[in-house]
């Protein structure tokens, strides 16, 4: 089998091509919103509200209504919680995150096994790249499409409040506003992934990307390109491997982002830790060269 | 005292502010010309940073009133009056941004929903480069810069902003001498262009060079004055404390 082959086979499935529309998609929206989280240091918070918008998602399935809206609500109810309990109780703020998250995901755990249709929510806590619907696909390509759109046209405010909150503040724009945006973006963000990854899982694809480009370069801006760049490259990558392995599509596209991001770690020009050896010592034979 | 011409550029009015029990600020009250440079001294938990983040308006008092250029401070902020330069370990270092970037902050008040950058924004941020003489250090990594660089960085996002007032926190925490000079020379222009620019600190002994007049602050207003009056040991003995020290050990 020639590669063209193997890249084109699995394309004549539609639901191949749908799951590899879906997770590229995904893939790309949570990766551009990687950027802030990581530099922010969110990283908690992304696990969070991805766990938290479960029972917003099982209570939506129940009465018809948008996914996205019981997870939107849900989000605002944990990071509500969190707040209350870390300004309200000597309960520091990790510990507050780990409780609230984490009860809100047993709700939704509970609510799914009362719920009469239980194999299709099972999807949401572990993904089921394979089984996206085309309405599935339309959900997710509307989502991802506003996400993108409002991180990308309100990106320079974002980095501002990432970098410099108080001097937001100080030329009038409302940083307690900026960080509400973003913690939005990232409730809608989560239902986006959840298709892809499922809920356990989504916390990979809103953190690993953002990472990943960080260690490599020294602009925000690139970062944005490096970002999502990679991550859609390693997803679509991760279900051609799990198509051909035959294992779990949710969980190959993960690791294919672990993968590059060890790589990254170890052998990144400016940051990895073989990489910044290998350049001193080329550096240094270029010294003794010249000399 | 100096002479009152006009509006004053900052007017803080017996102002009273809490933190849960603790009494941050007790009825402070400070008043602060136009084109003055001002020293806010005292010890750490004087209310240093609580008085900086009321004229910012980050904080609303529990009592009193503060007045920026006579307007309310939401106003001054709206306006672009206020330029703030961080404490350096309120920065993240290591975050992605050259130092043009950073400046260009300054200019995000004037510009529209997606901060687009215009020529005139590029022009202001290019000159504010020059005048803190960073020019050639622009495409860095703002991490990559010395102590007093990176405080001149801060200063330019202020001259490129069109502050006409700048908060300084710690300027020369980190500072070598050479660059000290550098910023108070800065400082000192900026002044004579009109600039109010009132600075929290610490260190003591760049102030007489630097100030117009310093202030003494202990949760409360205990002296304003010029610098060598306001720095005579019996003083700072009362700002700091040291009196009780003494007391204690007699």
């Amino acid at each position: 089998m020639d590669f063209l082959d193997f890249l084109l086979e699995p394309l004549s499935y539609d639901f191949m091509v749908r799951a590899i529309l879906t997770t590229a998609l995904a893939a790309v929206v949570c990766a551009v919103l990687s950027c802030w989280l990581v530099l922010i240091g969110w990283s908690l918070m992304g696990d969070a509200v991805s766990h938290a918008v479960l029972p917003g998602v099982v209570l939506a399935y129940m009465v018809g209504a948008p996914f996205a809206l019981g997870a939107l609500v849900f989000a605002l109810i944990a990071v509500t919680l969190i707040g209350v309990v870390r300004n309200t109780s000597r309960v520091k703020e990790d510990a507050a995150i780990g409780i609230v998250f984490t009860s809100l995901f047993a709700l939704g755990l509970v609510l799914i096994s009362v719920t009469p249709s239980q194999t299709d929510l099972n999807h949401i806590i572990f993904g089921n790249l394979l089984g996206v619907s085309v309405p599935d696909l339309i959900q997710v390509l509307v989502l991802g499409v506003v996400a993108f759109a409002i991180l990308i046209l309100k990106r320079r405010d974002l980095t501002l409040y990432a970098f410099d909150p108080v001097h937001a503040h100080a030329i009038g724009l409302s940083p307690r506003r900026l960080g509400a945006l973003l913690l939005g973006l990232l409730a809608l963000t989560s239902v986006v992934a959840l298709q892809t990854v499922g809920v356990v899982l989504v916390v990979a694809m809103l953190i690993i990307p953002g990472a990943t480009a960080y260690l490599l370069t020294d602009r925000f801006s690139r970062m944005l390109l490096i970002a999502p760049v990679v991550s859609a490259a390693c997803s679509i990558a991760g279900i051609y491997l799990s198509y051909y392995l035959d294992t779990a599509s949710g969980g190959m596209v993960v690791l294919t982002q672990g993968a590059v991001f060890a790589v990254v770690y170890l052998f990144s020009p400016r940051q990895g830790l073989i990489g910044t050896r290998l350049a001193k010592a080329r550096r240094k034979k270029v010294a003794a060269l010249s000399v | 005292m100096n002479q009152r011409t006009g509006t004053p550029a900052i007017s803080v009015d017996r102002v009273t502010v809490h933190y849960g029990e603790v009494l941050a600020l007790d009825a402070a009250s400070l008043t602060l010309d136009p084109a003055r440079i001002c020293g806010l001294v005292g010890m750490n938990g004087s209310g240093k940073s609580t008085l900086f983040k009321v004229i910012m308006g980050m904080i609303k008092p529990d009592a009193g009133k503060v007045l920026i250029q006579g307007e309310s401070p939401s106003k001054a902020r709206r306006q672009g009056g206020i330029g703030y330069v961080p404490q350096s370990e309120d920065v993240d270092w290591q975050f992605p941004l050259s130092v043009r970037d950073v400046v260009m902050m300054g200019r995000y008040g004037h510009q529209g929903f997606t901060r687009r950058a215009s020529k005139a924004d590029r022009a202001a941020v290019e000159h504010a480069l020059d005048r803190v003489e960073l020019t050639e250090f622009a495409d860095r990594q703002i991490g990559q810069l010395s102590g007093g660089q990176k405080k001149r960085a801060f200063v330019a996002r202020g001259i490129a902003q069109g502050a006409t007032m700048m908060l300084l926190d710690e300027p020369f925490a980190g500072v070598d001498k050479r660059s000290e000079a550098t910023i108070t020379r800065l400082l000192r222009e900026l002044a004579s262009d009109g600039c109010t620019i009132l600075i929290s600190t610490h260190d003591l002994h760049a102030l007489p060079q630097l100030c117009d007049e310093a202030v003494l602050l202990m949760r409360k207003v205990l002296m304003h004055g010029p610098p060598d009056v306001v720095l005579q040991p019996e003083n700072l003995a009362m700002a700091f404390g040291l009196d009780v020290l003494n007391r204690g050990r007699g």
